[in-house]
């Protein structure tokens, strides 16, 4: 018995005529190959395993038009996207490592077990040599773990909790998106700026995981800036009305509500806590304020009006293509990257993308370099190339993917829901772009063992 | 005291969104003895009635601006309703600003339609199948509208604002004489209550004081007794049917500017809706509405944060806490009727 | 022969030789085709057939016999699960101390709420079931993160302890195994362009699979198993006649809860993973529909209603509009985008749309389930047979309930 964990169907597939003449049973043997699903033919098969049923599914669709733009420009259609502007130039528009690139989709539900299983069938039954997408971290998670075992590469897509480069790294896994930890650093000083360091703030949290570590962020980044946290009141997932946790806040005494929810949930809550009219109201002589740490603009949209003039963080945002000037008066040139990133999507899809939507593209780009520069898709070898690079050129300036923890570093986004938009696009204005060394941290604070990098077989 | 109050009042708004769900699914479950899983789905369409009203009046046409920019750079193109044109744009905007309550005048014609079609064409030959096979086929149901919902309007919920009349919330503290913002109150939730103890008067009126819902009543009770007395109670039955899925899709009209709709807010909806049906007992409409009522108020005091600082947790199971209780304690419900679905 | 009478022998027979067939059976056609996308014959999806195939059969026997309708049951297989995962990481990586602490715990957890919710019956019940599984659903999610990991769920570590194994070999993960056996393990077979896949992990849950089968179908024989049908035909008469139906209707439940808390335990010695998305109602209602589906209280039936409730979500969604166009890729390009175009809300995002068409399908034209479905096609065969005999044997019919 050939000891294999995982099955190198690829290989048969792309090689097909090798066994095509044979009656006789032959006993194929894993051996040859030194990792999991090693491509030999002429063509490598990705995983995008993406929502596409259930809450999140817009969003996953959003981020599988991301990854068709990536292999379109990767095999050298299109009109190349932001391989021109990274600065690595290893990609030339013939694949990967000289092999065409395809890909395989499956839904992952946004449930753990749903996403296991559709990951599983890539590495199993279509011979995936790396999986990404997502856009939750429960997922992510339970993915990466996953490709940890089977010795596959994961390209986490959109996650947001500490967890999945802090307590459940793995070495097999990496992540472009930025975190909660960044999320309160960066907020913070813009906060205490636009409403003073004299706050009292009220936390409504999403209750688990990404909730607990966006709350902690939030409030250790502004209670260093003087603000006082009143309360934090924990919120189910399947919560839809929220007003009953709305309702006491403005006989706490708090001025600031801080609503650590995200997707679904976050629509309704913001929308619900506009309708109470918080924001019109007088508290300590100060105006109410809400503020809302992780934006996405596809969910902004479901809150519609509700998010004007609402402070948030995003990993990304479209409007960086076209260049602006902050409130306090600095002027942000228009980026290269994000204008040729969006100009080949919207030309595409026919409107910009979205911050998921960007990231699952950087992430694919950034494997297909990595293994590039290793000569080898041997997940080891793009563990190593990919650990400690740095680059530039992919929309969010000067980044490094940090070897400790597999963890992308750069500048964080702070928006603000726009006044006035121009379009249904038009949601978010950018309003600071924070420092990637305001943001940084040290790796050991969220614990967790990256273990070391496993190639399958 | 204020703070308990204000829960008790939260509840009462949170409650009669409940009944008037459960009030829609125990006309068709409780009395016509239909496992409908499909009720979810028809108390979606009804916000979705909503929604296409909005986007129907906003219907635009485009004009090129060329001071401004789009995401691409190209001039933009500007969107003008056709009624802001016809109108002005002070009269098309209120129109568009009033289509959620504009869109109760849609919605009826429609939920009554759906309700017939779904009563005359599927659940008719279900009456005397096992409740098994009524759960497999009203699931597939809900699961088809959904999927129908999803490929026209995506998976995003889409916000459907009530009118700016209706914007902001009262003061209701200071109305009474207590300290300024310690009980507010959104005027849109107010007229949500308003208008759920409208709907559930008119429907207990209607079976109560009408001929018709005598007929119902007795037909609920005993059908064959009915049928036999040369009364056509199968029509009647239709249009009770038709009535629940109205007052499901009213229900999802007016939560609209509540919650943002997406096309799984009735699955959301579901088994919290058949958890007040049953523990206000089967068969029984004041129990329905009493019953979430009930849970409305609970679950609004278990949110208090000095609640869940004693309890942790406790946010989180509630509602299903205390339907265990209730059964345990009352073995049908609160108002249920002996052999309703006890088999 | 092994307690069991001729038909079900014949019946045990043909499930068992399927299912140590099926690496074969599910991978009809050869790599590289167009249709290999239809193939099931990877390690994952067998898998999962047979393990929700344990689960149903074990819905089925409270469900099918005694007319209990739990809608909660997704609760005992969540808790086997995290049992079984605490086992991998506080014990050993072995499967079988998991799978037999997640039986225990699921079954102690069944005779709790087995014991409260059988007060009641019919909807009342249905409605304590779920209210039991929803508050474990909602638990396990947040206030209990320390214990169940919440959102994220359990993975083994390589730092958990593991008191019974020994240390792992530097850069290995640790991996489900049977004394050593890899779950992982696959033996692959080439054929010309056909390729096999023989799983270790496969064979281990189909072993219990078969295993489980038998029992169901001893209890369907044995005098136990009459009472509970008793129990769903008039419990009030069997009440009369001085026969108490609680201790019979509550070892029903229990056994059905370690059927369950077996499957999850299974599901964890196959993909080392736990999360609570497990224990929500939709994972109890899936176990309903998958019962109804194939035909509640027939043997085979809940297998199957499982089987096609995976393939469809495991195989269905896979289908992208790219693998749509290389089908049609011999039509003339207007006529193959217009194909495309039609299909393609069946498929991929769409595939719960089919989903829930078959739904309907099924119950309106079959309702005896697929079961059903496979006797007409048997009795359309047997009257070729015997053509002039017009003893058409009637569906199933159900007595209105």
């Amino acid at each position: 018995m050939s000891n294999s964990n995982f099955t190198r169907r690829g290989v048969l597939k792309t090689s097909a005529v090798a066994g095509a003449g044979l009656a006789l049973p032959t006993i194929f043997t894993n051996r040859a190959n030194a990792f999991t699903n090693e491509p030999t033919g002429s063509t490598v098969t990705l995983g995008f395993n993406v929502p596409q049923t259930g809450p999140y599914a817009d969003e996953g669709a959003d981020e599988l038009r991301a990854y068709q733009l990536a292999v379109e420009h990767l095999n050298g259609e299109g009109d190349g996207g932001m391989i021109n502007t990274f600065s690595s130039k290893t990609l030339d528009g013939t694949g990967i490592l000289g092999k065409k690139v395809e890909y395989v989709t499956g839904d992952t539900q946004t449930k753990s077990d749903a996403a296991r299983a559709s990951a599983r069938s890539m590495i199993e039954k279509d011979g995936a040599i790396m999986i990404t997408g997502g856009s939750s971290s429960g997922v992510a998670v339970a993915v990466q773990a996953l490709c940890q075992e089977a010795g596959v590469i994961f390209m986490a897509g959109l996650t947001h909790s500490n967890d999945t480069t802090g307590k459940d790294k793995k070495a097999n896994g990496f992540r472009h998106f930025f975190n909660s930890y960044m999320s309160g650093a960066a907020l913070a000083p813009v906060l205490a700026n636009a409403y003073g360091n004299d706050r009292k703030a009220y936390h409504l949290t999403a209750d688990y995981n990404w909730g607990y570590t966006t709350e902690e962020a939030v409030r250790n980044s502004t209670e260093a800036l003087g603000w006082e946290t009143v309360a934090a009141v924990k919120t189910p997932l399947t919560q839809t009305d929220f007003s009953s946790y709305i309702a006491p806040v403005l006989q706490s005494g708090a001025d600031v509500l801080v609503l650590n929810h995200y997707g679904g949930n976050m629509v309704n809550s913001l929308t619900n806590a506009v309708q109470f009219g918080l924001r019109d109201k007088m508290v300590n002589d100060k105006n109410f304020e809400i503020v809302v740490p992780l934006y996405s603009r596809l969910m902004a949209r479901g809150a519609g009006a509700n998010v004007k003039g609402i402070y948030g963080s995003t990993n990304w945002h479209w409007s960086l293509s076209q260049g602006f000037t902050t409130p306090d008066g600095t002027e942000v040139a228009p980026d290269a990257a994000s204008a040729a990133f969006v100009k080949s999507f919207g030309e595409k899809y026919g409107f910009p993308p979205s911050q998921a939507a960007h990231t699952c593209y950087c992430q694919t780009i950034l494997y297909a370099d990595a293994v590039n520069r290793a000569g080898s898709f041997n997940p080891c070898a793009v563990v190593e190339a990919l650990e400690g690079f740095e680059f530039d050129g992919l929309g969010n300036g000067p980044t490094l993917y940090r070897a400790e923890d597999h963890q992308c570093f750069k500048d964080v986004l702070v928006v603000r829901g726009k006044e006035n938009p121009q379009s249904e696009f038009d949601l978010l204005e950018v309003v600071e772009v924070t420092p990637v060394g305001q943001v940084t941290y040290d790796p050991s604070i969220f614990g967790g063992d990256l273990g070391s990098c496993n190639p399958g077989a | 005291m204020d703070a308990i109050l204000l829960q008790i009042l939260n509840g009462l708004d949170k409650g009669s969104a409940y009944a008037l769900i459960a009030l829609g699914l125990t006309l068709i479950f409780g009395t016509l003895g239909v496992v409908n899983f499909a009720h979810g789905a028809l108390f979606m369409i009804g916000a979705f009635c909503a929604v296409t009203l909005q986007r129907f009046l906003s219907l635009s046409f485009e004009t090129v601006d060329p001071t401004q920019t789009d995401f691409l750079g190209n001039p933009l193109k500007v969107k003008t309703p056709y009624v802001e044109h016809w109108f002005g744009p002070e009269i098309g905007g209120a129109i568009i600003d009033w289509s959620v309550p504009l869109a109760i005048l849609v919605a009826i014609p429609v939920m009554v339609a759906v309700g017939f079609i779904m009563e005359r064409g599927l659940i008719k030959h279900f009456y005397r199948r096992p409740h098994a096979d009524q759960i497999l086929v009203t699931f597939g149901l809900a699961i088809v509208l959904q999927e129908i919902i999803k490929y026209f309007y995506g998976a995003n919920p889409i916000p459907t604002p009530a009118p700016d009349m209706f914007a902001g919330s009262l003061d209701f503290g200071a109305l009474v004489g207590m300290a300024e913002n310690s009980i507010i109150y959104p005027y849109w939730r107010l007229v949500y209550f308003a208008f759920a103890a409208v709907i559930i008067g008119s429907v207990f009126a209607f079976l109560q004081f009408t001929t018709f819902g005598m007929v119902v009543r007795a037909g609920m009770a005993d059908r064959e007794t009915v049928g036999l007395l040369g009364i056509n109670i199968d029509k009647r039955f239709t249009i009770m049917f038709g009535i629940a899925a109205a007052v499901a899709g009213l229900a999802g009209v007016m939560y609209t500017p509540i919650n943002a709709p997406n096309y799984h807010m009735g699955m959301d909806f579901l088994v919290l809706s058949f958890v007040v049906v049953v523990v206000g007992g089967m068969g029984s409409l004041p129990g329905a509405v009493l019953a979430g009522f009930l849970l409305g108020i609970l679950e609004s005091f278990a949110s208090m944060k000095e609640v869940i600082d004693l309890i942790p947790g406790i946010n989180q199971i509630i509602i299903y806490l205390v339907a265990i209780i209730i059964l345990l304690t009352r073995p049908r419900g609160l108002m249920g009727r002996k052999g309703v679905m006890e088999e | 022969m092994l307690g069991l009478g001729k038909k079900d022998i014949a019946l045990f027979m043909i499930v068992a030789l399927l299912t140590l067939l099926a690496p074969f059976i599910l991978n009809p056609f050869p790599e590289g085709s167009e249709l290999a996308q239809f193939n099931a014959g990877y390690p994952d999806l067998m898998q999962r057939f047979v393990i929700f195939g344990i689960f149903a059969i074990g819905f089925n026997i409270l469900f099918g016999l005694t007319g209990y309708l739990s809608f909660g049951h997704a609760a005992f297989l969540g808790v086997g699960s995290y049992a079984a995962i605490w086992m991998m990481k506080l014990l050993t990586m072995n499967v079988i101390p998991a799978i037999i602490m997640a039986v225990i715990v699921a079954g102690l957890f069944s005779v709790l709420v087995g014991y409260i919710s059988l007060r009641r019956s019919g909807i009342y019940f249905a409605i304590l079931t779920l209210a039991f599984a929803q508050m474990s659903y909602a638990l396990a999610y947040s206030v209990l993160t320390p214990i169940t990991g919440g959102e994220t769920g359990l993975q083994p570590k390589v730092s958990d302890p593991r008191l019974f194994d020994g240390a792992l070999a530097e850069g290995a993960t640790p991996q489900a195994n049977l004394f050593g056996l890899d779950m992982g393990a696959s033996y692959e077979m080439a054929v010309g362009n056909w390729l096999f896949t023989f799983n270790a992990g496969y064979y281990v849950a189909a072993a219990v699979m078969l295993a489980s089968f038998y029992v169901a179908i001893r209890i369907f024989r044995s005098p136990f198993g009459i009472m509970l049908r008793a129990v769903k035909s008039n419990q009030q008469r069997m009440n009369y006649t001085g026969l108490n139906s609680k201790p019979y209707t509550l070892a029903a439940f229990v056994i059905s809860g370690m059927y369950a808390g077996l499957a999850g335990g299974l599901m964890v010695a196959m993909d080392t993973q736990v999360g609570p998305e497990r224990m929500f109602w939709t994972a109890s209602g899936e176990v309903v529909l998958m019962t109804i589906l194939g035909g509640a209280g027939t043997l085979i039936g809940p297998v199957l209603g499982a089987g096609m409730i995976k393939y469809m979500e495991n195989i269905v969604s896979k289908i992208n509009s790219d693998i749509l166009h290389t089908w049609f890729a011999f039509l003339p390009d207007g006529l193959e985008d217009v194909l495309v175009a039609m299909v393609y809300p069946f498929v991929g995002k769409g595939w719960h749309l089919t989903l829930g068409i078959v739904f309907m399908l099924v119950v309106i034209f079959l309702p005896g389930g697929l079961v059903e479905g496979g006797q007409r096609i048997m009795n359309l065969f047997r009257r070729k047979k015997r053509a002039g005999d017009d003893s058409t044997p009637a569906p199933k019919s159900h007595p209105a309930e």
